[in-house]
Parts: structure tokens; sequence; C-alpha cells
């Protein structure tokens, strides 16, 4: 049985010995070519006029190629086809590919991309909300809107009121491998691209179009990835067409890698965010009407954009029971970066608005805070009996109508409370609080209740391929890809179980379109949930028919063949895997089989904002400290504790690695990383230098993670959860916790925005202390 | 442009090479001579994944020129291991998971083992702090930590 423990990752002793391949890293062959895009300066305008000639004389140069020189579809969106590979005329931001060239080496391609000359003429750019809303530039008709009772006349009969405004930056993925892909020509005009991607068909599909072939003359290959988070959903599409065009024209194999300056200039971020919000409730701080009005800006294409800003808005509850709730939503477009799928994909967008709702709340009560979260928690799982539920009346029913029928946060609050000290630590942080002043000190807390599936409810589905040889190995493929969460490692523990034998009698293969088909994006956190379902299913189909051939042989029932630590048992008979492995295959019993899994009893009408659009809920919580030098905005986080619920997790280790990740990206999200664009709409953080995630130096100094010890409620893949996404929004507490130190230096309600930067908590300090 | 003839060192071994002027010798590690265990996440000095030592200082190979190698001694992380078996701090990164995508990891391998050169029984924050120029997106650091100090404590037992 090899589930359900820590094995470390399935390639780990290639990656620390150096000689684990990337895309960059893979041998290319003889007279591989090298490619870069021409960008535009401008964020929005008519291109008057292209010279290319410069560039064609540059050293090294092979082609150049504009939108009129692709031979097919010049198309990379995942969606609505609103996304040229080479811009048609007009620019829409700074970023745009406009050319693309073939050069003999990366260097000479990049230096020869900058010697185009090129007029544009502008037209003023919309970059802001403010400049959308006002334009009414956006995507759908008009906005989202998903309600239940009347929040308004809940509000306004309510005792006490808050309201306000939040804005919340977006998010560079910083994968650390840039977008990277390899196209190679191969006879007949097929294609074969290896491609770092989180969604391998969907580079099929798109390099196909562009090829003018059907799907079945490319071929495309994904081993891992350097980091995707999202930001290789759909951002490898770019590259990956380039480099299948450029190679049918030159037949010669064409790679394709983005610098890091430009990887940042051109791929889309996190959706930023504005959140207005009006929020009715009684003296007991329980809440009786809760209005958002949440902007999301778009960028210039649709891309993800309209599933990401659904997800924000099916968040806008997190763990809360909202009574009476009005969610709006604007989807805007704007002259930047097509802001993309990340880690979450809205769902931290709508959190960080509930969550500032409470923050505000408990501080307008003088309430403990995570005190005033417990009342308004949804009611706990049947079987739940650490907490009685306040509030009375059956609170179970989200906004958009799903029950929450695994709420696990009663009881993992109580024990992350207990576990973390919490109330001696609350107390000490105030008295250390009332005796400092240049010094304040800051608790967070912030619960998770994530849910899991794609809102797309077709996307849920899973393919898989197993085979079986004849001395006992096992090769192992499925839909999903490696991008460092573990989950190669995770679906060979669950094949490696179904046959009851060794982790290492099974080979664990790239991803690739011409095993499986018609896959899903690793995302939605459903890497495992779906392809180790599908493999199990692979695996049980095999094991049903070497099991029914031991049984005739041996004369028993086929109940009682079993399968146990590399052995196989069958009636009297004992024999190895491999033996009998082979005794099936001279028995001419198939040893292939295709798996395949689609989750139940999800469906969802995103129009009407009404179904059941996950399958169940991931939860977390967290309690984070920080300090504060108040004379500077400096800040630092002293302590975090986490308690994640995993379900029966599949491989502890793994899952506390994605949770400690997890957390450490969404702190930086909410704390450090700041995007900053120009007037003219230029990006101004471009690289590592101005652009800041958490280094090492800023880990928590103590550092308590635990798994939460339950298991799925609802039947998945050996009853674990999804840990993909979940954990990012933890960080939300280090957020809650600067809020909590800026709290104490003076009467009024911080209104932290966010990213909170040193800059943005000593302004905040500042209007405290000034009383304004 | 012509090209520059180097001589140097690679993990013991002499090597040789023509090059650019221009090349970085993160370039050259990983174009001519094949060894692609650096990794370049900026190419601007400020991620730490193409770290390599030059005459056992650690430094940033994006940031240095390939003819700068010349007569130098170069240590990459495909030489940390002493043969086919792994250098205590590779096995505690193994056994501690601290790694995810693992792009990161060789750059912080081969910091973490000059730190440990220097100074074989860091404190915790020694080894944050050391680290802090290598960036890892994936695991929050943590386990990195972990790993660095429980591998310089074997070091220091078998020393
Ligand atoms: S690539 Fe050299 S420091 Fe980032
Ligand atoms: S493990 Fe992915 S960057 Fe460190």
């Amino acid at each position: 049985m090899s589930v359900t423990r820590s094995h470390p990752h399935d390639a780990a002793r290639l990656h620390v010995t150096g000689t684990a391949r990337y895309i960059d890293d893979i041998p290319t062959p003889r007279g591989s070519l090298h490619l870069a895009f021409g960008l535009s300066d401008t964020a929005r305008g008519t291109i008057t006029a292209l010279d290319l000639d410069p560039v064609r004389a540059a050293p090294g140069v092979v082609a150049v190629l504009t939108a009129d020189d692709l031979p097919f579809a010049n198309d990379v969106s995942p969606s609505a086809h609103d996304e040229p590979l080479l811009a048609t005329g007009t620019v829409h931001y700074v970023g745009q590919p406009i050319f693309l060239v073939v050069a003999e080496s990366h260097l000479a391609a990049r230096r020869a991309a900058r010697l185009a000359r090129v007029e544009i003429a502008a037209e003023v750019p919309i970059l802001t909300i403010d400049q959308a809303m006002a334009a009414e530039s956006r995507f759908e008709e008009g906005p989202r809107l998903y309600a239940r009772g009347d929040a308004a006349a809940a509000i306004a009969a309510a005792p006490r009121m808050v309201e306000g405004t939040l804005e919340l930056g977006g998010q560079e993925h910083f994968y650390l491998e840039g977008q990277a892909a390899l196209a190679v020509p191969q006879e007949g005009g097929d294609m074969l691209v290896q491609s770092s991607t989180q969604h391998p068909t969907e580079i099929q599909h798109k390099v196909a179009e562009a090829l003018g072939v059907p799907m079945h003359g490319v071929r495309v290959e994904t081993r891992r990835m350097g980091g995707g988070f999202g930001g290789k959903e759909s951002q490898g599409n770019a590259l990956a067409v380039a480099c299948a065009v450029a190679a049918r024209m030159t037949g010669r194999a064409c790679k394709m890698r983005y610098d890091r300056d430009d990887d940042m200039v051109i791929t889309g971020k996190r959706h930023d965010f504005r959140i207005t919000y009006r929020a009715g409730f009684d003296d007991a701080g329980m809440l009786q009407g809760v209005e958002f009005v949440q902007y999301a800006r778009c960028g210039w294409a649709q891309d993800l954009s309209l599933p990401v800003a659904d997800r924000a808005m099916l968040h806008a509850d997190n763990a809360y029971f909202l009574p009476n709730v009005r969610i709006e939503s604007h989807r805007l477009k704007t002259n930047t970066q097509s802001a993309t799928a990340y880690r979450g994909f809205g769902g931290p967008q709508g959190m960080v608005g509930i969550e500032r709702v409470m923050d505000h709340v408990a501080h307008d009560l003088g309430m403990d805070p995570v005190e005033l979260r417990r009342r308004n928690y949804y009611d706990a799982a049947a079987g739940d009996f650490s907490t009685k539920n306040l509030g009375g009346g059956a609170r179970d029913l989200t906004p958009y109508g799903q029950r929450v029928e695994d709420f696990e946060l009663h009881g993992m609050t109580d024990a992350l409370m207990e576990s973390a000290g919490y109330a001696a630590r609350r107390a000490a942080v105030d008295a250390w609080n009332a005796e400092h002043s240049a010094i304040k000190k800051g608790l967070g807390f912030a619960p998770v209740k994530f849910g899991i599936s794609f809102t797309l409810t077709h996307l849920n589905q899973a393919g898989a391929l197993v085979h079986v040889y004849q001395d006992g190995s096992v090769h192992l493929n499925h839909g999903g890809t490696e991008m460092g969460q573990g989950l190669f490692q995770k679906v060979a523990q669950v094949a490696a179980s179904r046959f009851g034998i060794p982790l290492e009698m099974v080979k664990i293969t790239a991803t690739d379109t011409a095993k499986v088909p018609n896959t899903s994006a690793t995302a939605a956190s459903s890497g495992s949930d779906l392809n180790g379902m599908a493999v199990k299913a692979a695996c049980d189909t095999i094991r049903e028919r070497m099991a029914a051939f031991l049984a005739e042989r041996h004369q028993c029932e086929v109940a009682q063949v079993r399968f146990e630590e590399g052995r196989v048992f069958a009636g009297g008979a004992e024999m190895t895997f491999a033996q009998a492995a082979q005794m099936a295959y001279e028995g001419r019993v198939s040893l292939s089989s295709t798996g395949f899994y689609k989750t139940p009893k999800v469906a969802w009408d995103r129009i009407r904002g009404e179904g059941r659009p996950f399958f169940y809920f991931a939860y977390g919580c967290a309690l984070t400290e920080v300090a504060v030098d108040t004379r500077t905005g400096e800040n630092r986080i002293l302590r975090a504790d986490i308690l994640h619920d995993a379900g029966a997790s599949l491989n502890p280790a793994l899952d506390i690695g994605q949770v400690e990740g997890g957390y450490v990206q969404g702190a930086g999200w909410l704390t450090t990383e700041e995007l900053v664009w120009d007037e003219a709409g230029r990006l101004r953080t471009h690289a590592p230098s101005t652009y800041k995630i958490p280094a090492c130096s800023d880990r928590p100094e103590v550092f308590n993670v635990a798994l939460w010890d339950g298991q799925n409620r609802e039947e998945t893949i050996y009853r674990s959860k999804a840990v993909g996404e979940p954990p990012f929004m933890l960080g939300i507490s280090a957020w809650l916790a600067l809020s909590d130190a800026v709290a104490a230096c003076g009467d009024a309600y911080p209104a932290l925005d966010a990213p909170a930067t040193a800059e943005r908590v000593w302004d905040a300090i500042g209007r405290l202390r000034d009383g304004v | 442009m012509s090209k520059i003839h180097v001589s140097t060192t690679i993990n013991g071994d002499t090597a040789e090479f023509l090059c650019d002027p221009r090349e970085t010798l993160l370039d050259v590690l990983r174009d001519r001579l094949g060894l692609t265990g650096a990794k370049e996440g900026c190419g601007t000095g400020d991620c730490g994944a193409c770290s390599v030592t030059l005459d056992g200082r650690l430094v940033c190979s994006c940031l240095v020129l390939g003819a700068e190698a010349e007569g130098r001694e170069i240590a990459t992380v495909e030489g940390i291991a002493p043969g086919e078996e792994l250098h205590p701090l590779q096995r505690k990164f193994i056994e501690h998971a601290a790694l995810q995508c693992g792009i990161c990891t060789p750059g912080i391998l081969v910091a973490a083992k000059a730190l440990l050169e220097k100074n074989p029984d860091p404190t915790e924050t020694e080894v944050r702090y050391w680290l802090a120029g290598n960036l890892c997106r994936c695991t929050g650091y943590d386990k990195i930590i972990r790993a660095v100090m429980d591998a310089a404590a074997e070091m220091r037992e078998a020393a």
C-alpha cells in the first residue's frame, strides 16, 4: 500500500543533481533556431508604419514574420478568439507582440527585435478601473449579479453598518522558469511541440489551428514546469504557436523562451480588483445583509477573465453565512496585459472582500475578530460536535444555492486557537501595544473555505493510460501536468497501491497528447482528484483482467485474488507481480488500459448564479503575528500557525509543502508584491529587482504547519482533498495582522489597501495618528 | 565578432571553449558545455538560479562573462555529488522535501554548499540571510532551511 505516505517528489534525485530537464535544457536538434517577439511600446493605437528591414539585416536573423505572413489562424486566445499572436494593425497594450524574429541564437533574435522602426498613432489608453467604467469598456454586456434576499433592506434595518472601498493589487506569477516552447518538425507536416504548459491539449489545439492541420497532426509533450501557478494555463500558447509556425516555415526546430523582463511585460497576471462593500449587522456581530461591488481589471483580451470573475463572486462569502447578499461584478477591459489564471482563480480576491468586512465589523464593535468570524460561520457538518452552532436555524446555504455539507472550520478553529495559544498571545500583543509606540504588533486570523471543481462543468473530466509490461513494470500516463505540486508522485502512489507493488515499479512519464487526449488544464486544484481517479480506473481494469485469468487458472473466486506487497495470491498459489504479469501475457490477457473519470454531482448555471458548482470544499485556517515599525512602515512576520484540511492526505510531505508555499505566496501578494504601471501604461516593475516576491529571509521566524486529521466526506481518491490553491488564501491572515498592528496606532479603522507595502502601512499609520 | 578562446577548470576537469566576448558564463555553461544545471531565472543577478562558484566564491553566473573563466576554477551543481553517492545537502533536500518544481534547487544547493564551506555551523538566521538571494517561488523556504541545517549537522558529525 503506497498511498497516504510521505514519499519524496518523483524527480527529486534529478533535481538535486541538476539533471532534471526543463524545456530550455532539452538538447535541441542541429540547426535549431530561436525566436523573439518585437513588442509594442504603446498602450493603444494604430500601426501606421512598420519598417522591419533593419531587423532582417541584423546578424543571425533568418526570417521576420508579421500577421500577414501567418498561413492560418492568427489567434492564441483560450476563449473568445480575441488575442492575435501578432498584432493586426492595432495595438492594445505595451508589450503586445507585433512581429516575430527567427534567428540563429536567442540573443541574436532578441537584439534584432529591438531594431524595428514602428510608428504608432497613439490613442488615449484605458488603464484604470475608473477610466474603464467611464468608457463602459468591459467584457460581457454589463455587470453580473448574484443575489439572495434583499441585502439593501437588511442593511437598512440592521442596528449597525460599515462600508468602504478596498483596492487590491494584482500579482505576477514569477514562476522561476519563464515561458518556453520547442517545436520540432516531423515527417508529413506533423509537429512535435514540447511546451512548459499546464494545458497541453490547449497548446495542441491552438498549434493545429495555426498550422491548418487536424489536431492529430500535432503532438504536445510536457514533462515538467519550473512553476506554473496558473500562469501557464493559457500564456504559453503564443510561444508554442510561434515556434510551430516558424518551424513549419523553415523546416528547422524552433525554440522560444521569454527573458524575464519580456515575460513580465508580455504575459498576464492576477486580476487586480476594487471592491466596495456595505454590511449591516447586529450588536452581537451577526451579519444581516452584505453588498459587494467587485471591479476586475481584465486587461485587453478576455482570456479566462469571465470564470475568474465568477469565482471571485463565488467566494465572496468565504466561510460565512450571509442571509441577505448582493454581489455585483464588473469585468473591465483595459489597455494592459490580459489578466489571467493565478492560483485561486479569483477566489482570493472574493475572499479578501469578506475578510475586510469581518475586520471592519470587528473593529467597529470592538469584538475579538476570531469570535466574530466564528459566530458567522456556516453550520458545522453533521457529526462535528466540537462547537455549538450559534445563530440558530439552517445556516448552510451559499449565496448561489449550494449547501455547505462538509463545513470543518468550527473544529479546525478550536484546534488552531488551542495549538497557537491564541488567547494568551492576544493578551500579550495588546499589552505590548499599550506599552510601545515605535513597534506595534498585530495578530490576524483567516479561515478559508475554497470550492473544488472547475466551474465550467464539462472540464471536470480526466483520462489515463496504464500499461503493465511482462516483467511487471508499469508505465503510467495521465492528462495532468507536473509543475512542482507533486501530482505525478501522488498519482504513481495510487497506481502502486492498486497493483500492490512498490513505487519503483511504476514509471511516470511526460504528459503527452498522443497518449491521453482531450485533457483539461491542470488547474482548479483538480490535478490529483481527477487524474488520480482516472488512473485508478485504468489500473483496476487491468487488475480485474489479471484476477479473472488467475482465478480461472488456480480454480478460485475472482474476489479471492489479492495483490499485495509485490505479490499476487490466487487460491493456494502465490507469485510475484512480475510472474503474474508474465503469466497473464502468455495467457493472452490485455495488460493495457485507459481510464476515465468525471466528477459527479456538479451542475451550475453561471448566468443565474445557481446550482452546485463545487463537488466539495477544502478548508484551512491561519493565525499570523507581525511586528510593524511605525516610523517606517517596515514589517515582518514573526509567526504563522496553520491548520489545513487535505482530507486523508495522499502524501503529507507534499501537501504540507503546498500549504507552506501557498501561504508565503499569498502573503507576498498582499504585502510586498506591487505591480506599478505608469500613465503611459508601461509596467515599471518587470524584474525581480523591482518586483519583490518573498525571499528566504522573509519566511516567518516561527512557522507551524499541520494537516487537519480528517477525510473528505465526498468520495474522492482515497478520500483526499485538493490542496494546490486553497492554502494560498491563508496568506490573507498576514494582511489582517498588519491591519491589526496599524489599528493599534489610533482609533479609526485603518482601511489598509493591498498590497500593504511598507509605504502603504506607513501611510495608514500616518492617517490614524493624524486622526484623518 | 571574433571569438575568445578560454581554458578553465569545471568541477575539477579542465575545459576549453570558444565564446563571444559578450557571452555570459551562464550561457557558456548551458549552451556550449551542456551543463544545464545552472538556470536562468532573471539574467540580472536577482534570483540566484544561476549560482556557481568561481575560485570558491559564490557568484551569479549570469553576471560573469564567459571570458572571465580563463584560468579559474568553476564549480556547478553537476559537481556537488562526489560520484554516485549524493552529497549530504542533496540527500537532505530529498529527505525534507525541500523542493517542488525544483528549478531553484541547483542554485540553492550551490549557495548552501558555499555557506557550509565557510561556516560549518551556521545559525538558522545566518542560513536565511545567506540564501536571501536565491528566490524560490514554490516552497515558502521552510523545508529548505531545515534541510540545510540538518545537512550541516550531519556534516559536522562526519568531520
Ligand atoms: S539568472 Fe542569474 S541571478 Fe537570476
Ligand atoms: S521549488 Fe520551484 S522555485 Fe523553488
